[in-house]
């Protein structure tokens, strides 16, 4: 599908990404709102979050930011410094290496507690 | 053409685009650290077990994480609306559809805004010792 053009992949992730995180947001921005009618109200708007099975959506949630914010960054590397293509593909796949290091440790604190690891 | 790398398909050449350009980049520097230290606060040193009324209630006590918040609030909406717009400018390419899409995502937008921040400055947390 992406044959040979990682940046298309990085392309496609970046709006999907960035769209999920958008529509987040409003879901956020609607839950912290109900801090304004009280505690009880809030603490229930909450529970949303605490059940299991939104605990791997939650660590899908950092893992879109966190990609949005690397490939964002890459972004404007590139804007500013023109790259050659074959240079791109070497800076696509270490940054892929990077993430991929960086979220070991997310999974770790984020759903360690899930499989009895914290 | 220049290739499609990492997402970016070059810069516009002038006018609203260009400006838009510019201001997703601007918005991008300016909340990146302070998302990624929301993130860590929230997500890693916190958790949605530990994060409640009284949290929330001792956090906005002064108006240091108000202020904060209140920043990522205002990029991170702007930012994720102007990002929305380049997708409708992609997919629908009827001029009427598109206008009226985007005039109903700004009008979103400002509502959404406008909750955001009314929490931010009128939220009044219990009196200490509750």
């Amino acid at each position: 599908m992406y044959r040979g053009h990682p940046g298309m992949l990085a392309w496609a992730l970046h709006r999907i990404t960035g769209l999920a995180v958008l529509l987040f947001l409003f879901a956020h921005i609607v839950e912290t709102s109900m801090i304004l009618v009280g505690p009880e109200a809030y603490n229930k708007a909450l529970e949303l979050y605490r059940q299991p099975w939104f605990k791997p959506l939650e660590f899908l949630l950092v893992a879109a930011v966190l990609f949005h914010a690397g490939n964002g960054i890459m972004v404007m590397i590139i804007d500013f410094l023109p790259t050659p293509s074959r240079t791109y593909r070497r800076m696509f796949w270490i940054g892929a290496g990077v993430y991929a290091v960086l979220l070991v440790p997310v999974a770790y604190f984020m759903l360690g507690g899930l499989v009895g690891l914290r | 053409m220049r290739a499609a790398r990492a997402g970016d398909r070059g810069r516009p050449s002038g006018g609203l685009p260009l400006l838009l350009w510019f201001y997703m980049r601007i918005s991008a520097i300016g909340m990146i650290g302070l998302v990624i230290g929301h993130l860590y606060i929230m997500h890693i040193l916190n958790s949605t077990d530990t994060i409640d009324f009284a949290f929330v209630a001792e956090r906005f006590r002064g108006p240091l994480w108000r202020t904060y918040d209140l920043v990522i609030l205002i990029f991170a909406l702007s930012h994720g609306l102007v990002g929305l717009r380049g997708i409708f400018d992609d997919y629908i390419h009827h001029r009427g559809w598109r206008v009226a899409a985007e005039v109903a995502m700004w009008v979103v937008g400002v509502v959404f805004l406008a909750l955001g921040a009314l929490v931010l400055f009128t939220f009044q947390p219990p009196a200490a010792g509750r």
